[in-house]
């Protein structure tokens, strides 16, 4: 094996050997346990007795009686509908522009689960968290049960004649909304519009105007075409745009094997650690000031290669950029440069660079224009003025909360009241539903029809998965009534359908087979989009000017850059408590808001975090300070400091209230656009006091055992296909072999099927979409902040964080060099399945056993709670129940999905929901597949390969996931392994970058990880 | 034990017997119209037809909701049959005298229309009305379903029984006898001159105090005690949950022995989600409506009986019929229908008893861990006609055994329990 030198550390607690780090980490179990105090309620000997007495007393009545359980059928049952057979339903995920084509799993009527649409052609399969998470909204209590004028609660009739008997008189209304992507919504939009002479107005809480100003559109982007990918910013893979889809993309330039030993490389320059930014080959902090600058110089670099005329620019040193030049200069034509900056002059710029390099038309397409975003941030912000000066006679709210995710929020807020009239179509009372005068509440989108145009030539539908649970009307056919027009909304989507799409195409002659099957597949791709004329290109010259104005190579102060998490998002989603449990993939935060400093500023301020625990930091930004914990993030810019949108909500609801500040508030409107990126009048001092993070990682750490990640250069992988693999030898009977060779165990064999997963750490980006699919298919508890602190989360997947640097840090000055830019792998986690299973001979009570078909089971109904399991678990990734989680007043507030009857019908019918004192952990979704299995044998047939899928691997939008019968030697998992057919549950693997996380103790997982490959010259960090 | 045999079990009634007496003598030796098909293909696929369609109120022999259907090709004329199977009221309302007699005949009970029977569908279901089912094959039919009663080995329990209670019996005898050979020698030794010290022997008295205070006796009494105490506890905690025998109260006091039994309706025609999924499905209002618009009492009385008008209430109401539940599996526990009657081949009644013979359901089996995994180790797996099971039953025909549920992982845990 090569020699590898890297330090791999995921905190700086294990970094510096830190002596409290030490002594938790050598501890059985790194939660603290819970003993009497006041806090945890604790127990005493006389509780004890009483609870005896309880349970006596229970036993015996139990013994009486058994409770009557009522069997209630359909009146009429619904021909598709058969009790305990799921159905699945085409639709569309759309919040704002972010846009998703899922498939909705119901039961019963009820959608549990949503999966991706592979027939999409943009989203192609792939889902998100924020996607994953949307189903529990529908179940949330927050939603409005019926519409209210006034505040008092009212019926539609009502408002009907209220909204048309005050709007008819306001004068000058204005439709506020965010981006909407729904050609019939516009057009129902637009006819209320005509009626009422009301202007719509357009903004996105995270805006993308400088794109659509700079060339006249949001283009469409292809990643998957291009060798080389330069990023400014631009967070791609996790918040910019459309990540779904741009992970699909850039996963297929970042699959590798022998036969195609290729890669992308991936160029990013960045402030915070993104997503994005973890995953780049070569990743340079950047100052946010020195972003344009940057830009320019790439231009100019471009422009001397091609032959063109270069601007103006402040010299600025930026390490990586020359190299990135010459090879976007090679790959011309296969290259793609984008930017998340929303200054309209830094857009110029990057269309001026992909037209130089002959990308346009090729990796970035304007003439098939994206409509993800379509907010005007001039025209928010003249209308707040125009709201404040009393200008606006009826203000329309449709889907918006523009008082909690704009930056005039205020402003806006004080503005409603100035206005004779204003509704909101919101479906809870949020920040600005409660200011409102009438609030006629919109159907969730999984009760909805609607129809999208994501982009040019792109359609696809959605449609009710559930009857409307509350009194709420879609918010379309509110407009419609209001209009005067009584169609119902679907009548009104078939008519445009019909007068639109279907006229435009000629395979299809009947309407309704077009509808059907439009409906059925969830999209439809129009031939004849016609292609947009617009060309992208602006005036670079006047644009480097503006951008040597506001940007500086040598800015002394302190920079704020307002970012997005990938759990949270623009914080629409706030509330759902699988998006705050989610910890957030560089951080490993769940349920807070913080702010990221570099390593740096934490020497100077001789400040150190160790395990969570940290120190509040003083933010001012003009006249507005917050106080907020600090988290020291390596490969955080020097002088810059990072905090996310999405908290500080107040009224979204019990789960998301009170959780941080609201950034939005920061953002700085003054160059008129909304620009995340404050470069003057901020500070920051460090407050001495302590504060506690939920962190979910150093809480699991491997020990320094360091060959839990492997991985190698893409020119070594060339030159020989298993390197970075790190292959243990044992000493047995003179000669040294293989772990696998020795064993005390018998071994089992696997006659029918063997379940195995590999995971390409190549393509895995972290971006957490698994832990929340896992989440809602396994009835997976949340258990809220505090539990998180004691370390006691459930999660049966979590995605393993490392970062690695070159040597290890005994000094503040090491730690520095380590942390300055590091890089980062990610690392799935689950239950290894493994077939020397180390918990099963330790249960005391054989409640962990092995099945026949390779799974590790765990049964709960059987466990006793000794918890030996976990202590024996190499991967540490058994949970226990220290509580009740459902069903629990205590946790009724974050666990909502399992504490009342609402949240409840979001439950995975066919998992067992646990309870207090039991273990559990991965089951590589054991319900999948029996189901799957039962299928075929109902079908009399053989399982066909990817029939059976567990939950993660179904929600990976990069495919990082296989899963599949190791048995069948047809099967996608033994193909990508390369396994030599057998019924051994120890199988003969030749696929060279294949391991086993820790493969020197042989406890033969049935999980295979795939060595990470990164596409740089040589192996340094 | 199939459904079948219980046909041979009913009693027909005097009326129907007499009515098909009065109808059928003789019928057999006519022949049926020629261009009905007999084969064998023919009368099997009739059949499923007929028992998807038909069954529920029609009998090839005999009198039920509708009338014998056997001959029926021989007293009308084939075309007719044909358009009235596929639209009964069309003819009615067309004014077709046979048609209207008919529909008066039989209290204008409307059949439903059969209009998506092809040609081909029609004649196979007239082959089967004409030539299939007669009482042997039915009979026969019957004898097939019986599957082997699952043998314990060894000595059958009541046996057992029987051979501890005569040595009981005997036992006492001894004791009796032993009893009065003591008392007949101490009355004559009574009576002869004896010894002081022998006569003091004779006449002693046992001293049961004496007994009933020795530590022995103490003991023995105690552990006794105990052991009762503790088995009956043991015996009542295992019963906890277990609800053998539960027959409960229900809504509508439905039948089972009527519907299954006497009109032998197969189960899946009300249960319909036994072979596709979990759960069997109780029947939704509206398929109790198939039959129940038609029929709204029993035996031929006038008016709506109360139990059916219930129906009705529910669906006027729209409010769902509260059935009780009798088989309630704990939910720790995944139990799957279709895995066991589609793919495993079981019949309702091997779990649920004879449950066409209850007139009120109760639970016939315990239900407990112990008695699913019991059947798991015996029961053999139906690889034939399965491709799933083709690639097991190659690694399995080295050995002797027969391929049982326990040899695929029967008895794991996460089978059931996830």
């Amino acid at each position: 094996m090569k020699e590898n030198n890297k330090t791999y550390w995921n905190g700086f607690e294990q970094l510096t050997n830190d002596p409290e780090f030490v002594k938790k980490a050598e501890r059985e179990f790194p939660e603290e346990l819970p003993t009497n105090g006041a806090s945890e309620g604790g127990s005493s000997r006389r509780d004890f007795l009483k609870v005896m007495g309880f349970s006596l007393a229970a036993a015996s009545l139990a013994a009486c009686e058994a409770p009557v359980r009522k069997a209630i059928p359909y009146v009429n049952k619904p021909v598709d509908i058969n009790p305990s057979v799921p159905n699945y339903y085409a639709s569309t995920f759309a919040s704002g522009g972010d846009y998703a084509s899922i498939v909705v799993k119901t039961r019963e009527g009820r959608p549990i689960k949503i999966e991706g649409n592979k027939l999409s052609a943009i989203t192609q399969g792939g889902v998100s968290a924020v996607v994953e998470a949307s189903v529990l909204s529908l179940y949330d209590k927050q939603r409005l049960t019926g519409p209210m004028v006034d505040g008092q609660q009212s019926d539609w009739p009502t408002v009907d004649s209220e909204v048309v008997f005050r709007l008819r008189n306001a004068g000058n209304v204005r439709v506020v909304t965010n981006t909407l992507i729904s050609p019939s919504t516009e057009s129902a939009l637009q006819e209320f519009a005509g009626s009422f002479g009301a202007e719509v107005v357009t903004y996105d809480p995270v805006s993308n105007y400088g794109i659509i100003k700079a060339g006249g559109a949001l283009p469409s982007y292809r990643f998957d075409k291009a060798d080389v990918i330069v990023s400014f910013g631009a967070d791609f893979l996790g918040t910019w745009i459309s990540p779904i889809e741009f992970a699909k993309q850039y996963s297929k330039g970042r699959k590798i094997s022998k036969e195609n030993p290729n890669m992308s490389r991936h160029f990013h320059f960045e402030s915070n650690m993104s997503l994005t930014g973890a995953n780049a080959d070569y990743r340079t902090p950047i100052k946010a000031s020195q972003n344009g600058l940057a830009v320019l110089a790439l231009y100019n670099l471009l422009a001397r290669r091609g032959g063109a005329a270069a601007v103006n620019a402040a010299a600025v040193e930026i390490p990586h950029l020359e190299k990135a030049a010459e090879e976007l200069w090679a790959n011309r034509g296969r290259s793609i440069v984008v930017a998340g900056s929303n200054d309209p002059n830094v857009q110029v710029v990057i269309n001026a660079i992909n037209d130089l390099l002959g990308n346009s038309g090729e990796t970035v397409d304007f003439s098939k224009p994206a409509y993800f975003r379509k907010g005007n941030d001039e025209q928010m912000n003249q209308f707040v003025t125009d709201l404040n000066a009393g200008r606006v006679g009826g203000v329309v709210f449709f889907n918006c909360n523009p008082v909690y995710d704009h930056a005039r929020g205020a402003e806006i807020a004080e503005g409603i009241e100035k206005a004779g009239v204003s509704i909101s179509t919101n479906e809870t009372l949020n920040e600005t539903a409660s200011l409102v005068q009438i609030v006629a509440p919109d159907h969730h989108y999984l009760e909805s029809w609607n129809d999208f145009n994501p982009k040019a030539g792109e359609y696809s539908l959605s449609q009710p998965t559930i009857t409307p649970l509350f009194n709420t009307r879609q918010a379309q056919e509110s407009f419609l009534a209001w209009s005067g027009n009584n169609t119902s909304y679907y009548d009104y989507l078939q008519t445009s359908w019909s007068n639109g799409l279907f006229s435009g195409q000629n395979e299809i002659g009947n309407f309704q087979e077009f509808w059907d099957r439009a409906l059925y597949n969830g999209v439809f791709t129009s031939e004849n989009a016609g292609s947009a004329s617009v060309s992208g290109t602006g005036n670079v010259s006047g644009a480097a000017s503006e951008i040597g104005r506001t940007y500086s190579a040598d800015n002394a102060n302190v920079e704020l850059v307002i970012y997005q998490k990938v759990g949270i998002g623009n914080g629409y989603h706030s509330n759902n408590p699988w998006l705050q449990e989610m910890p957030d993939p560089i951080t490993k935060v769940t349920w807070d808001n913080y702010l990221t400093v570099s390593q740096n500023w934490a020497a100077e301020n001789n400040f150190k975090m160790s395990e969570g625990n940290t120190k509040m930091g003083r933010i001012t930004v003009g006249n507005k300070t917050y106080t907020l914990p600090v988290v020291v993030q390596p490969g955080q810019a020097v002088g810059t400091v990072g905090l996310a949108v999405g908290y500080g909500r107040t009224k979204a609801g019990r789960v998301a209230d009170g959780i941080g500040i609201n950034a939005y508030e920061l953002v700085d409107l003054s160059r008129g656009y909304n620009n995340f990126e404050i470069t003057e009048g901020v500070t920051l001092e460090l407050v001495n006091d302590n504060y506690k993070l939920p962190q979910t990682q150093t809480a699991n750490t491997y020990m320094g055992r360091q060959f839990v990640v492997q991985e190698a250069t893409l020119g070594e992988y060339r030159e020989d296909a298993s390197a970075g693999r790190y292959k243990p030898q044992v000493y047995a009977e003179g000669e040294f072999v293989k772990p696998s060779k020795i064993s005390l165990w018998k071994g089992h064999k696997y006659s029918q099927h063997h379940w195995g997963l590999a995971i390409d750490m190549n393509s895995c980006i972290g971006c957490g979409a698994c832990t929340v699919a896992c989440q809602v298919e396994n009835n997976v508890a949340v258990v809220g902040k505090q539990e998180v602190l004691n370390r006691r989360e459930m999660a049966w997947i979590r995605i393993d964080r490392y970062y690695s640097s070159e040597a290890g840090a005994d000094s503040y000055q090491d730690l520095e060099r380590a942390a300055a830019n590091p890089e980062v792998v990610f690392q799935p986690m689950m239950c290894q399945h493994c077939n020397n299973a180390p918990c099963e001979t330790v249960c005391p009570v054989v409640a962990t056993t092995h099945s026949s078909e390779g799974l590790n089971q765990m049964t709960y109904n059987r466990c006793i709670g000794t918890r030996y399991c976990a202590n024996n678990c190499p991967y540490k990734v058994r949970r226990f129940n220290w509580f009740k989680y459902h069903d629990n007043k205590d946790f009724a507030a974050v666990n909502v999905a399992q504490n009342s009857d609402l949240g409840k019908m979001v439950l995975n019918p066919d998992v067992t929901v646990r309870s207090r004192g039991v273990m559990e952990k991965c089951t590589m979704c054991v319900q999948r597949i029996q189901a799957g299995k039962l299928s075929a044998k109902r079908e009399n047939r053989k399982i066909e390969d990817g029939e059976i899928n567990v939950a993660c691997a179904v929600a990976c939008p990069t495919d990082a996931l296989v899963f599949g019968d190791m048995n069948d030697p047809n099967s996608k998992v033994s193909q990508v392994l390369k396994i030599e057919e057998s019924i051994e549950a120890v199988k003969e693997v030749n696929e060279e970058r294949a391991y086993h996380v820790l493969e020197e103790i042989n406890v033969s997982p049935n999980v295979w990880y795939f060595t990470k490959i990164r596409n740089k010259d040589k192996n340094e960090a | 034990m199939s459904i079948k045999r219980s046909l041979l079990s009913v009693p027909l009634r005097l009326s129907n017997l007499a009515l098909v007496f009065f109808l059928f003598v003789g019928v057999q030796a006519f022949a049926a119209d020629p261009s009905v098909p007999d084969s064998d293909e023919a009368i099997t696929a009739g059949r499923s037809l007929f028992n998807a369609n038909c069954k529920a109120c029609h009998r090839l022999d005999s009198k039920s909701v509708g009338p014998a259907l056997r001959g029926v090709t021989e007293r009308r004329d084939l075309e007719w049959t044909k358009q009235f199977i596929l639209n009964s009221q069309a003819l009615i309302q067309a004014g077709d005298q046979t048609a209207v007699a008919l529909f008066k005949e039989y209290n204008n009970t409307v059949m439903p229309a059969h209009n998506f029977l092809s040609d081909d569908d029609l004649m196979n279901l007239l082959a089967y009305v004409e030539y299939g089912d007669t009482a042997d094959t039915s009979a026969a039919a019957g004898a097939e379903g019986v599957d082997g009663e699952v043998a314990t080995g060894g000595v059958p329990s009541e046996y057992l029984t029987i051979i501890l209670g005569v040595l009981v019996l005997v036992l006492l005898l001894i004791l009796v006898v032993l009893g009065l050979i003591v008392s007949v020698l101490s009355k004559y030794l009574e009576k002869q001159p004896l010894e002081e010290d022998d006569r003091e022997f004779i006449s002693q008295k046992t001293d049961w105090k004496g007994v009933f205070k020795s530590d022995a006796f103490i003991l023995i009494f105690t552990t006794l005690i105990l052991a009762f105490v503790v088995k009956t506890a043991l015996d009542g905690l295992y019963s906890v949950g277990v609800q053998q025998g539960y027959a409960p109260k229900q809504p509508i006091a439905y039948s089972h022995e009527l519907h299954a039994g006497q009109y032998e309706i197969p189960c899946q025609y009300c249960h319909t989600g036994v072979e596709i999924g979990r759960s069997a499905n109780i029947p939704s209002a509206n398929i109790c409506m198939n039959c129940h618009t038609h029929i709204q009492n029993v035996d031929g009385q006038d008016g709506m009986s109360p139990e059916i008008a219930k129906i009705y209430a529910a669906i006027e109401n729209d409010q769902p019929i509260e059935w009780v539940r009798v088989h309630n599996l704990p939910d720790l526990a995944y139990f799957d229908h279709s895995q066991h009657v589609k793919v495993g081949g079981i019949e309702c009644q091997t779990c649920h008893g004879p449950i066409e013979e209850m007139e009120v359901v109760s639970q016939h089996s315990s239900l407990t861990m112990g008695w699913c995994i019991d059947c798991h180790r015996q029961t053999e797996i139906v690889t034939a006609g399965n491709e799933y099971y083709d690639k097991l039953v190659q690694l399995h025909s080295d050995t002797k055994e027969s391929l049982r549920v326990k040899d695929i992982g029967g008895l794991e845990c996460a089978k059931c329990h996830y």
